[in-house]
């Protein structure tokens, strides 16, 4: 096990080098950061001399070479807009965003497991068909629509929720007035996580109980409610497991849309700062930290496939 | 001769077979003559719309009426029309991603599964890399490097749209190489190509098709995504997704319903009818397969 880990993250290094080799590549192609710098008073010369202090005028292989030797000193440079470093902007922000993007995926299995298990089931009665019907619901609705609606509903017209930021501006936030800012992020990002995931469950949970052992289970009289819950969803974990997995990559780009909405301070909003203003040191890190999460997602998803699925040996 | 003709037969009597189990889905049957129903009327957009979507009228920021059926915009431009234009472009972005990436991925799956090899593992190596990042966030970089607009956006969704269909018709190949009628070909000396395009290809169409309605989907909420971010469909072009953008005013928001609900019901009702679809035609194609 310990050996197959070492090997996973071995094949991970290449892979993140390359993957940082394209963007770069891509983002001297898209053409200076300069140019979004560029006032009606500054001079050519201020610009050259702003040009050279952030090393611009170097051909891109030489940039990225400068990139590189700062990333293995723990270094990921520094904002071109800001000035500040880029590892202190993404540890400020990145917070907001797990939290964010956590708590969705809690409330979206929470609603996904159990509806998946009731909707196999029930297979092909009335039930089950308007639960698959509400999924569809459930992905189909564009985020942002639903953002909207909401936040016409709730903060417009009731006054209940607040529809901007993480914490009241100008008080100290707290445990209650973080909550009051989640509740309409999170339900939004969770509509469409349970959406995805009630189908998965279903199937996954319809497949299982067809198998012989599951009916030896229920022959042996041990009671409905055993059979499903210790049985059957036991084995149907796996499919979900990996599932899962996958969404990570998904997840994140859900909250960039939802982040831009409601202006919740995570990665996703700087991220889009940062593509509007070409700020490659920013964009970069912000790359580099997803592909390594992503990459440490299908580690992780492989390790609980072998620890559910005690057949499955590395 | 003969046995032409009775594979001919077969074949329909399988189509006949498809479209009969798809009919026992009500809600698929009625989303398909839906989005007939809206694909003619985008289509015929320029002869059905009362105005032009970008002409200046009169009236600004009118709630709907007799004259504008669903009011004016704060320019003053008429809304039933602009939506329209606007679902006739979601419509076309969806169908243009859709045959760009079924193309890439059917192409690079097939040559993937059949040559095997170095090229496998390369194909596949880019792949779970397109695969496993975050799509939002290389499709904004995209749309921010190469200048946002229709096209742009197109190919943009196109090249990032088609690992999924790749890995799919590999699977599929490698499942098909190891069937006995292909492997009678490779004995019989028939030509690659032959056992390809003939052979390989017409058996993974059914899977193809299915996961095509889910990119038609897929594509027209991420157009909307990235209109509505201001990274996709460029004003005064009107598309699903920067007519909602306005709504990000309050004014709008709040007292002018008209200028974006109507916007997002169609999506809705567009992306909820394309998956309804796609469900029955996966159980139509495969009716062992959940």
């Amino acid at each position: 096990m310990l050996k197959y880990i070492i090997k996973r993250i071995l094949i991970a290094i290449p892979v993140l080098l390359g993957i940082t080799i394209i963007d770069y590549a891509i983002m001297s192609l898209a053409g200076s950061p300069l140019e979004m710098m560029v006032g009606p008073k500054t001079s050519q010369a201020a610009l050259e001399a702003k040009a050279i202090a952030l090393g611009l005028d170097q051909p891109f292989y030489i940039q990225y070479w400068v990139w590189l030797k700062q990333l293995f000193q723990g270094n990921l440079g520094y904002s071109m807009k800001s000035y500040q470093p880029v590892s202190q902007i993404i540890g400020e922000h990145i917070v907001p965003t797990l939290l964010l993007m956590g708590t969705s995926l809690l409330v979206g299995l929470l609603i996904a497991i159990p509806v998946g298990i009731y909707s196999a089931v029930n297979r092909y009665t009335r039930r089950d068909y308007t639960l698959v019907s509400l999924s569809f619901l459930g992905t189909s609705i564009p985020s942002f629509f639903l953002s909207l609606i909401f936040i016409y509903l709730f903060t417009v017209r009731l006054g209940w929720l607040p529809s901007s930021g993480m914490t009241t501006p100008g008080t100290e936030g707290g445990f209650m007035d973080v909550l009051k800012h989640m509740v309409m992020p999170v339900i939004i990002l969770a509509v469409s996580i349970s959406g995805y995931n009630t189908r998965y469950v279903r199937s996954a949970v319809l497949e299982i109980l067809q198998k012989d052992y599951l009916r030896t289970a229920k022959s042996k009289g041990i009671g409905r409610f055993r059979v499903i819950n210790k049985h059957a969803l036991r084995n149907a974990l796996i499919p979900i497991v990996t599932v899962i997995g996958m969404q990570i990559p998904t997840l994140f780009g859900g909250a960039v849309i939802v982040e831009q909405v409601f202006s919740w301070p995570g990665l996703g909003l700087i991220t889009m700062n940062a593509i509007i203003n070409r700020d490659y040191p920013v964009i970069m890190g912000i790359r580099l930290l997803t592909a390594v999460v992503v990459l440490i997602a299908n580690l992780i998803t492989d390790i609980v496939y072998a620890l559910v699925d005690p057949t499955i040996k590395y | 001769m003969k046995n032409n003709l009775m594979e001919k037969a077969s074949k329909q009597s399988n189509l006949r077979m498809v479209i009969k189990r798809f009919r026992k889905h009500k809600l698929a049957v009625a989303s398909f003559y839906f989005l007939c129903i809206i694909t003619i009327l985008a289509i015929l957009a320029p002869i059905i719309a009362p105005y032009d979507p970008n002409k200046v009228t009169t009236s600004f920021g009118k709630p709907p009426s007799a004259e504008h059926l669903l009011g004016t915009d704060q320019i003053g431009r008429d809304m039933f029309s602009r939506l329209l234009y606007a679902t006739r472009i979601s419509l076309f972005v969806g169908f243009a991603v859709t045959i760009i990436s079924t193309a890439i991925g059917v192409v690079l799956g097939l040559i993937s599964g059949y040559f095997g090899g170095w090229i496998d593992i390369l194909i596949m190596r880019i792949t779970d890399t397109i695969m496993s990042f975050p799509y939002i966030l290389l499709v904004l970089v995209a749309a921010a490097i190469f200048e946002p607009g229709l096209w742009n956006i197109i190919l943009i969704l196109g090249f990032v749209d088609w690992p999924a269909v790749a890995r799919l018709v590999r699977g599929n190949v490698l499942s098909l190489r190891e069937t006995n009628f292909v492997k009678g070909d490779v004995v019989a000396g028939m030509p690659r190509q032959y056992i390809l395009l003939s052979e390989i290809l017409p058996n993974t169409i059914g899977p193809v098709l299915v996961n095509a309605t889910s990119v038609f989907a897929i594509s027209i909420l991420d157009e909307a995504a990235l209109s509505f971010l201001g990274m996709g469909v460029q004003p005064p072009t009107a598309s699903l997704g920067n007519i909602l953008n306005g709504a990000e005013s309050i004014t709008i928001l709040t007292s002018k319903f008209w200028l974006w609900i109507p916007a997002g019901v169609i999506i809705i009702l567009l992306v909820l009818s394309i998956n309804f679809v796609g469900d029955a035609l996966r159980d139509a194609i495969d009716p062992t397969a959940r």
